[in-house]
């Protein structure tokens, strides 16, 4: 008995290829070693879009499209990596170290920090835009990790992971736009907060925003290979 | 061919860059059959020479007198050099800028002092509200970031500057590096 499978074919950077119905564009253009940078997705949780890095061109199209959500058509002619792209990820990742304080050199995260390694990535040496140095809390409620708004990109995998794979829903987000904030609970203190102490959050963070207290200066690199091997574990079942 | 005119400056920094910049070692006498360092931390001139080719600045603008600095060595530089963290991003300088100077001033001079507890007004320049990284102040050419940017950095860059060779900084280093 043969299965059907609805296959659409495509081309992103000039290369023939092949993907099924359903399957976005950054799935496909991985699965054929085709890199395209991504900041808020994360291999196991579902995408939002948010960070824009993974923005691509599609032929025909003014509109730039983030490759993590949009998925592809018959026929979809991509490029991932134009002048133009390179342009605005560059300027993304400037946005984001203005916003807020990032300060590679006493962060916890120094050298394990995907904001800092896409930084290097994308040819940023400096930030075009005027710093804000907001005053920005640092949670140290609880008993085993720290949440250091300072190094908050807004990404929300925190807020993904807590309520997509603990089944918690502690993490949300406040507020809108630059004043936006990640806060558990009803904004409570971390550490009275209906956490369960899990630490996904943690290790699904991209930078030092949210890390481990028992974790001393910058040795502190993030494991979330859990997730797609969680996620199989339960398929399965 | 005449040797370049090097310059090097210290605003609001630790001065790990320049200490790094020495890591060089023996490169350094290789680096000195090229170049001549005219303004330093590092040599005894006291005024900012005229013409100079190449200046590595580093630390942050964080008082009038720094920013009075930049804006001379700029003036008198052909290619200026912002040599680590400090000088592109505000780095640790900059952690005082949420908090403003005068809460800073207290803690320093008043409550950490043991004795004559005094805010210094005298000699010392006048600190600017905001800590701020040099190119809001003036134009810069070349962005060396880390902290320190490592010896290799520093050795790579300026031959490539003095060589007119090609230099792509992310290869060589990163913010925090």
């Amino acid at each position: 008995m043969s299965v059907e499978v609805d296959v659409k074919t495509l081309e992103i950077d000039g290369h023939e290829v092949s993907a099924s119905a359903g399957q976005t564009i950054l799935a496909v253009a991985r699965e054929n070693d085709i890199p395209i940078p991504t900041l808020c997705h994360i291999d196991g949780l579902s995408d939002v879009g948010a960070c824009r890095l993974c923005l691509v061109e599609i032929a025909g199209s003014n509109k730039l499209m983030p490759a993590c959500v949009a998925t592809v058509q018959e026929g979809m002619v991509v490029s991932t990596n134009t002048e133009r792209l390179q342009k605005h990820r560059r300027l993304i990742l400037e946005m984001l170290f203005a916003e807020r304080n990032h300060i590679c050199s006493v962060c916890v995260s120094n050298g394990h920090c995907e904001l800092q390694s896409l930084a290097q990535e994308q040819g940023v040496t400096h930030v075009r835009l005027p710093y804000r140095y907001p005053e920005l809390p640092v949670d140290v409620s609880h008993e085993r990790f720290t949440a250091d708004h300072n190094r908050c990109i807004l990404c929300t995998r925190c807020v993904r992971v807590c309520a997509e794979i603990e089944g918690a829903h502690v993490w949300d987000v406040m507020g809108r736009g630059i004043d936006s904030l990640v806060i558990t609970d009803l904004h409570d203190e971390w550490g009275k907060s209906s956490c369960t102490r899990c630490g996904k959050c943690v290790q699904v963070c991209p930078t030092g925003a949210l890390f481990d207290k028992s974790k001393i200066g910058s040795e502190h690199p993030k494991y979330p290979d859990f997730l797609p091997y969680l996620n199989l574990m339960r398929e399965a079942q | 061919m005449s040797k370049l005119k090097v310059a090097t400056a210290w605003l609001d920094g630790c001065s790990g860059c320049h200490m790094s910049f020495l890591d060089m070692d023996e490169r350094l006498l290789e680096l000195a059959e090229l170049i001549e360092v005219v303004y330093s931390p590092l040599v005894d001139a006291k005024k900012f020479p005229d013409e100079v080719d190449i200046a590595l600045v580093e630390g942050a603008v964080a008082s009038v007198d720094d920013e009075k600095k930049i804006r001379k060595i700029r003036a008198h530089t052909r290619t200026l050099i912002a040599m680590g963290d400090c000088a592109i991003t505000g780095n640790v300088p900059a952690m005082r800028n949420p908090i403003g100077p005068e809460a800073i001033l207290e803690r320093a001079y008043i409550e950490n002092a043991s004795a004559q507890p005094q805010i210094p007004c005298v000699v010392v320049p006048k600190l600017l509200r905001v800590v701020r990284p040099i190119h809001e102040f003036v134009k810069v050419d070349v962005f060396l970031p880390g902290c320190p940017p490592s010896a290799q950095t520093f050795h790579a860059a300026l031959t490539a500057l003095i060589n007119g060779g090609p230099l792509d900084i992310s290869a060589l280093t990163r913010f925090g590096a």
